[in-house]
């Protein structure tokens, strides 16, 4: 088994004194599209929060291939290799779209600039046709696209993709599935946090799934689409 | 009111060019100041109540410097960077410990740095007025126009105050880092996310605010008289400058500075007991037509 590229050990998060997070362990592979399923509710953006560094945790470790980010500002976190793209799409709506990539664009942790916005073009043929539209005139689903693509331009080694299927029609969340998929062929290693299971099905090879803010289940994504007990318990609704 | 000799320097062409060329020297030095203090707000969402101080320590500085060196823009680069750096620290040191909390608050920690750069500038200056004289490059006959004289520095700074503006207007809308500052106004958490230091990026945008505030009075410092407190009524009149320009609008911070500049000419010819009073009704004017100033976007 290769060694994790994240890996978050016994992790506590509080926001003021409400305990969020509980010892939460998770590790994801160089390579692995990993679903962090669970209910509203569960941890699963705090989980981000916390190794974005945007909600540090109290007592625990995160670390990217071996490089502590716990205790890091985000933008270091951002700089060591994490690709964070939060929920509710936040483009900057007065800027054009070739704006927002440019705001994203940076040398990933190794100086490499892998993504080029021609190269994000070609991946997103939707944004090429409006480079120059405000942002905060797209559709939700052209948005989503905009948030995922301005965080490549920071040639990030993980994606952390949070809820990117959250109030969007079936047809436009079936084209974000595409496109992870497309994502997770080229070699990008993702996260990816979703309620929505079977939007997850297609798309990830691995699954975690917490509940209360605990893990209580890890697994490769075909073995949960076996385990009927533990998808009544933590993911039915 | 002396109306009727208003309208005769509006007829008459010598006249009408002297108190305009007065009123754009007056409206480009305010929108220096007040373009510094409408970025500031608008990326920081602070008002920089001391701005006013960082006018007078660029005057002071130039001051300094042109006593020393007797280069007029060695004075100018002094004014600029020493009211730029002492922004840098203030920002660092007291502002940054206020982001957030009540407005009186930071009211309390401006009025202070205020009171302290007045004093500071008092020990080591004196209370007296301080004249640094023109350059001896600017000492050349003024250029005639259609009669009227326009002194060359007037022109310099016109030139100087137009150029500035313009540089800040592409560096904020056609460079990378004033995309990324535009973006900071609006959503600074996910500025931090796609990683970017956002911490100094407030405190070199509140540098480069106090820049131009102190870029300002380095370039008002060879026409006006320096005094501790020179600030306050340049603070005063930023603040009608923002309101009218609607805060945040560096174009908006352009018109309405020139348009309070002319009134102040030509209200001195035409009110010369009301100019205050004028510049106040315009303000009221346009909050009642535009309460969003004249180029602000959204009501705030």
């Amino acid at each position: 088994m290769a060694a994790p590229i994240l890996q978050i050990h016994d992790t506590d998060v509080f926001y003021g004194a409400s305990q969020i997070l509980f010892g939460i362990d998770l590790a994801v592979e160089r390579g692995q599209t990993l679903a962090l399923l669970g209910r509203n509710g569960a941890g699963k953006s705090t989980t981000f929060k916390a190794i974005a560094g945007i909600a540090p945790p109290r007592r625990g470790h995160i670390a990217l291939s071996g490089q502590t980010l716990s205790g890091k500002p985000p933008y270091l976190v951002a700089r060591a290799g994490i690709g964070y793209v939060p929920e509710d799409r936040q483009v900057f709506p007065e800027h054009t779209v070739e704006d927002n990539l440019i705001v994203g664009a940076k040398p990933g942790p190794r100086g490499d600039r892998h993504w080029t916005a021609a190269r994000i073009y070609e991946l997103f043929p939707v944004l090429a046709g409006m480079r120059h539209r405000m942002a905060g005139r797209l559709s939700g689903g052209e948005q989503q696209m905009l948030t995922i693509a301005r965080t490549l331009m920071g040639n990030p080694d993980i994606l952390l993709l949070d809820e990117p299927s959250e109030g969007l029609a079936p047809i436009v969340v079936r084209a974000i599935g595409d496109l992870i998929r497309t994502l997770r062929g080229m070699g990008v290693t993702i996260l990816l946090a979703e309620q929505n299971m079977h939007f997850c099905l297609g798309i990830a090879t691995h699954a975690t799934v917490i509940d209360k803010g605990q893990v209580v289940y890890s697994d490769t994504i075909d073995a949960l689409r076996g385990n009927d007990a533990v998808m009544q318990r933590y993911l039915a609704v | 009111m002396n109306l009727d000799v208003l309208a005769s320097c509006f007829a008459t062409a010598s006249c009408a060019v002297t108190q305009v060329s007065t009123g754009l020297i007056v409206g480009m030095l305010l929108f220096l100041v007040a373009s510094g203090l409408s970025l500031i707000f608008g990326v920081l969402g602070v008002i920089n109540f001391a701005h006013g101080a960082f006018y007078m320590l660029g005057a002071y500085f130039a001051f300094l410097c042109f006593e020393q060196t007797g280069s007029f823009l060695a004075a100018l680069v002094a004014g600029a960077a020493g009211a730029g750096i002492i922004g840098v620290l203030f920002e660092r040191f007291f502002m940054s410990k206020v982001y957030g909390r009540d407005l009186l608050m930071q009211l309390l920690v401006c009025y202070a740095a205020i009171l302290i750069f007045d004093d500071l500038v008092k020990i080591l200056f004196g209370a007296e007025y301080k004249l640094m004289g023109m350059p001896e490059s600017f000492a050349t006959a003024p250029v005639e126009i259609a009669g009227g004289f326009i002194p060359g520095y007037y022109i310099f700074m016109l030139g100087m105050s137009l150029g500035i503006g313009l540089l800040l207007w592409l560096g904020i809308n056609r460079t990378r880092l004033g995309k990324v500052i535009r973006a900071l106004a609006i959503n600074p958490q996910m500025v931090g996310a796609l990683g970017i230091n956002t911490t100094l990026l407030y405190a070199g945008v509140f540098g480069l605010g106090c820049m131009l505030a102190g870029t300002a009075g380095a370039l008002a410092a060879p026409v006006r008289s320096l005094t501790p407190g020179m600030g306050l009524s340049v603070l005063i009149e930023s603040f009608i400058v923002t309101v009218i320009g609607g805060m945040g609008s560096i174009p908006g911070a352009l018109a309405a500075a020139l348009l309070i500049g002319l009134t102040r000419a030509f209200g001195a010819i035409g009110f010369p007991l009301f100019v205050d009073g004028l510049m106040f009704a315009l303000m009221g004017l346009v909050l009642v037509l535009r309460p969003s100033g004249l180029f602000g976007a959204r009501a705030t």
